[in-house]
């Protein structure tokens, strides 16, 4: 039997506003041959391949059809997941641990500089009967949600808008990072109001970029590398899509999430045992509701963690070292991607200038983003 | 288990049900819009086809003259290696006459069949094909493995696509052939 | 070989018609339910949900994995959804063998939909942007072409006429009169088809099967409580699945490559020699009908080009030597993308169970094998099972 899955490489482009010179294709190459010289193989060496990619995002239909050429998949089993990458690298780690397959390489991506009307297409995303036919923008879906958090938790505002500063400064440390500035809270608070309570700025700006990872099972991961990074524990989880029957203040589709991972790694006490986290960050807010929705904290006191300085980069629980989304950018289904990244560049201890010490267990999570309510979280570890 | 045991769900409706009001429907017209960054291999492709020219690529390890033109060789996983340019005739590979637009709306009467192919341009390797539209040509003198060559908007119209090349048309027709040009694709976008 | 066996324990069906009244969700709804309830099962038992759909175009929504999640029973479980264009359906129960073959599941339900009626005016518009952006949609395809193109190549290739082809058409519409989801299944002839409405030639109007509407699901269990649900579980021995080139037109059109890949993965898995033999009964999948002949020499169940004959002869008859398609396939029952490769699944687990009813095929058939795929005529999906 498989015992555990790690990840042996990974690659990347960075991640920028725009990409115009390169096509879609170029730009998953660069990031799938880096992560392939990274894990030491070549891709006719790899037993499956997964790509995460939804339609409507590529502006094709049966986006599939284009994912194996520029990640050497050319007659090998292979996948599209219309899900996050985080989705997609719990398919493979499943593959692995079915004994069929002993490395499986998972690709995202963003071109979001590609869609000329993202807020059309988000809103493409509502129900066609009940919520489309309002004309609402697809933010105001988080501006409900964030309106119910604020007030079941108590946070403010101003408390929100501290996430932004923390992230965007943390992004001035990242160099995949295009959205790293030194900002206030009265620069959060004065940008143009979108849908109240939510700003301008408490939105993330979106990016290009692509990242490849490779997984592999215990045997071969310690024959390939001196430092795999283990997946300890993986969950993914959908609450109901329709809009009038959610519960607005907790993320559930977080927490069920994160009680997989947890039960999966065996972890009881999650503010103790991880080190730092990468979360959600896509609407301000989303960074302290989902604080919460993972058990970093209690109910109530994600506010009040950020503003003791806890979350920050010298802090006893680092969120959002990489900048998160409002400092990297949102990057659609590479954004779990980008997260999984950072754990494996820190649990390395590759981080360079952002570099966090003394590191051995990171947590990822991620959300696709309105109207849903899906997302998956994901447990690394380099011990 | 037999499916014959159970109630089968899915309910069909007929196009009267619609007409006579007897089903609600909710329309919605997507507004979606990309531009693709074409990036280097199509970017010099589509600027080549401007020029009047086609242009190739080469991966030196598996010795692939590839076309489309591609940065990297997919099978070698490599960067590709120089450019090269191939002719602008090739040989049929198959084709289909087409009696429908996109939108599987129908031909007219006085339309023509649409003529879409794919050719395998000479000078690349084996096998490489691209697809396009056959024109100056009978339908029925069709044959797989004829030889064609590129019929090119004037150079003034040429905005840098594959429609820069309008059809291309049989090398050994010499008889007048009913059709003067490829039909044009019908359907509205 | 130490992997967990995995077994379909229930299946659910709706019927395929052309436009249902029932939304996408519906549609998952009815499929998941009869599922469920076939093997005595409640939502409260499934550990997890993976969803096979294809493109969002046909139902107009944007993510619309999110969007049926509920209708496919997926709250507040680990629900996925996974897409390989026409192969998806063959894929689905693949992906819910990574679920419970891996360990992570003990029962998943997976469920298949599609709804195309929604794309208007026709579904075939939603097909125009599988091709090439750049390079191939300045010239407004439709998906038709690709499959004409392919077809010419095939039938000069090997010699093998229309009316060879034909008979595909006539025999799968047939079997499909006794199937109770059918959607255009008659008794048709080859000159019926010869004398249809020639779209792209050498493409009929009946040698394509019809956009469809319609769902299926099916219960997938390890083996130790697949022993305590049923008598009669169908074991997946073997999976295959392989993506050629997107550059499709730069391949062997007469010669489906991806399919063979597939189809050895899935044979090695299952320790299968002589497919032409141990294969007992299969169903390849059949958009269109030369594509049931290029799809069995894929599979390797006769020699290339050889399949056309086989059909003349009477062997993939329902009472022939090797039944092909006896559900009435694509072209009979109708071809709601996702949901026909998982009706397919479904048929070979009610044919090696003894239970097809009037569809039966003779001789107590212990080995079956369902194939989807196509995309840009590069996607092969290949499940082996045994009872």
């Amino acid at each position: 039997m498989i015992k555990r899955v790690a990840i042996v490489g990974i690659g990347t482009t960075g991640f920028r506003p725009v990409t115009p010179d390169v096509s879609f294709r170029e730009l998953i190459f660069e990031a799938a041959r880096k992560a392939y010289t990274d894990a030491g193989m070549e891709p006719s060496e790899i037993d499956g391949f997964i790509t995460t990619a939804e339609d409507f995002m590529e502006g094709y239909s049966i986006a599939d059809e284009y994912c194996p050429d520029q990640i050497g998949a050319v007659l090998k089993p292979t996948q599209t997941i219309p899900g996050d990458f985080i989705q997609g690298m719990a398919t493979g780690y499943m593959m692995i641990m079915t004994g069929a397959y002993r490395t499986i390489a998972i690709e995202a991506h963003s071109k979001a500089s590609n869609m000329k009307n993202i807020s059309e297409l988000m809103g493409f995303a509502q129900d066609p009967v009940y919520n489309r036919p309002l004309r609402e923008t697809p933010h105001a879906v988080a501006g409900l949600e964030m309106t119910r958090y604020l007030f079941e938790s108590a946070a403010s505002s101003e408390q929100c808008a501290q996430v932004v500063v923390k992230n965007k400064m943390n992004a001035m440390r990242n160099p995949y990072a295009a959205f790293g500035a030194e900002i206030t809270e009265g620069d959060v608070l004065a940008s143009e109001p979108v849908s109240l309570p939510l700003h301008r700025l408490d939105i993330a700006p979106h990016a290009d970029g692509a990242v490849v990872a490779v997984l592999a099972d215990e045997d071969t991961a310690n024959t390939l590398c001196e430092t795999p990074i283990w997946i300890e524990g993986i969950g993914w989880s959908t609450d109901t899509p329709t809009l009038e029957m959610r519960d607005w203040g907790e993320a559930a589709y977080a927490r069920l999430s994160a009680e997989m991972a947890y039960r999966m790694a065996g972890i009881e006490n999650p503010a103790a045992l991880i080190d730092f986290a990468e979360i959600c960050d896509e609407y301000s807010y989303k960074e302290l509701q989902h604080m919460e929705a993972l058990k970093l904290c209690m109910p109530g006191e994600a506010a009040y963690m950020l503003e003791s300085g806890a979350t920050s980069y010298q802090g006893e629980l680092p969120i959002n070292i990489s900048g998160g989304a409002r400092g990297v950018g949102h990057l659609f289904e590479a954004s779990g991607a980008h997260k999984i990244l950072e754990l494996v560049e820190q649990l390395r201890g590759h981080a360079g200038a952002r570099q966090i010490p003394d590191v051995n267990v990171g947590l990822a999570q991620v959300w696709r983003g309105v109207p849903t309510a899906t997302g998956a979280v994901a447990i690394l570890s380099n011990m | 288990m037999k499916l014959e045991d159970f109630e089968l769900g899915g309910t069909h409706l007929k196009s009267s049900d619609f007409k006579q009001g007897k089903v609600l429907t909710t329309e919605w017209e997507p507004n979606l819009k990309y531009a693709w960054d074409n990036g280097v291999a199509i970017g010099r492709y589509l600027a080549e086809l401007k020029a009047g020219r086609i242009i190739a690529r080469i991966c030196h390890k598996c010795d692939r003259i590839m076309l489309p033109p591609r940065m990297f060789c997919e099978l070698c996983f490599r960067p590709t290696d120089e450019w090269m340019y191939v002719k602008d005739t090739g040989v049929i590979n198959t084709f289909s006459i087409a009696k429908v637009n996109w939108d599987a709306s129908r031909r007219g009467p006085k339309e023509p069949p649409l003529l879409p192919a794919v050719i395998e341009i000479d000078g690349a390797s084996e096998g490489m094909g691209i697809m396009h539209m056959l024109g100056e040509v009978n339908p029925k003198d069709l044959k797989i493995g004829m030889k064609v060559k590129a019929v090119w908007k004037k150079p003034e119209d040429r905005t840098g696509s594959i429609t820069d090349i309008l059809y291309f048309k049989p090398v050994t027709a010499k008889r007048k052939t009913k059709t003067k040009a490829a039909p044009k694709a019908g359907g509205k976008r | 070989m130490g992997m967990r066996k995995v077994a379909i324990v229930g299946a659910g069906i709706t019927k395929f018609v052309r436009r249902a009244q029932e939304t996408g969700k519906e549609l998952s709804w009815q499929a998941s339910k009869m599922a469920l309830e076939s093997c005595d099962l409640t939502l409260d038992d499934i550990d997890m949900v993976t969803l096979g759909t294809a493109p969002d175009a046909f139902d107009g929504v944007h993510m619309k994995g999110e969007y049926l999640a509920d209708g496919a029973g997926g709250i507040g479980k680990p629900y996925m959804r996974h897409f390989v264009g026409g192969g998806t359906g063959v894929f689905s129960p693949i992906h819910g063998w990574f679920h419970v073959a891996s360990g992570m599941a003990d029962i998943c339900l997976v469920v298949a939909e599609e709804k195309m009626s929604t794309c208007h005016p026709h579904p075939a518009g939603a097909f125009l942007t599988i091709f090439d952006h750049t390079t191939e949609q300045p010239l407004m395809p439709t998906l038709i072409w690709i499959f004409a193109l392919e077809m010419n190549r095939y039938m000069q290739t090997y010699g093998i006429s229309k009316a060879d082809i034909a008979q595909v058409s006539v025999k799968n519409k047939r079997n499909a009169m006794d199937h109770p989801s059918a959607q255009v299944a008659e008794k048709i002839t080859v000159e019926d088809v010869l004398n249809s409405e020639t779209l792209c030639w050498p493409v009929n109007r009946l040698d394509i099967s019809p956009a469809s509407d319609g769902a299926a699901a099916i219960v997938l269990a390890s083996e130790r409580v697949a022993r305590r649900l049923t008598d009669k579980p169908v074991w997946i021995d073997g999976i295959g699945h392989s993506i050629d080139t997107a550059y499709w037109a730069t391949r062997d059109l007469a010669y489906p490559r991806y399919v063979e890949t597939a189809a050895r993965m899935a044979y090695d898995m299952a320790g299968i020699k002589e497919p032409d033999k141990e294969i007992h009964i299969a169903e390849p999948y059949d958009p269109f009908d030369y594509k049931e002949l290029h799809h069995m020499e894929g599979l390797m169940l006769c020699p290339r080009g050889k399949a056309a004959q086989l059909t003349a002869d009477g062997v993939t008859a329902r009472d022939g030597n090797m039944p092909i398609c006896p559900s009435g396939g694509a072209l009979g029952v109708g071809n709601p993308i996702a949901a026909t490769g998982l009706m397919k699944i479904i048929e070979i687990f009610l044919q090696l169970r003894g239970e097809a009813g009037k569809r039966q095929v003779p001789g107590d058939p212990r080995c079956g094998l369902a194939q989807a795929g196509v995309d840009l005529m590069q996607m092969g999906t290949v499940v082996v099972m045994r009872s």
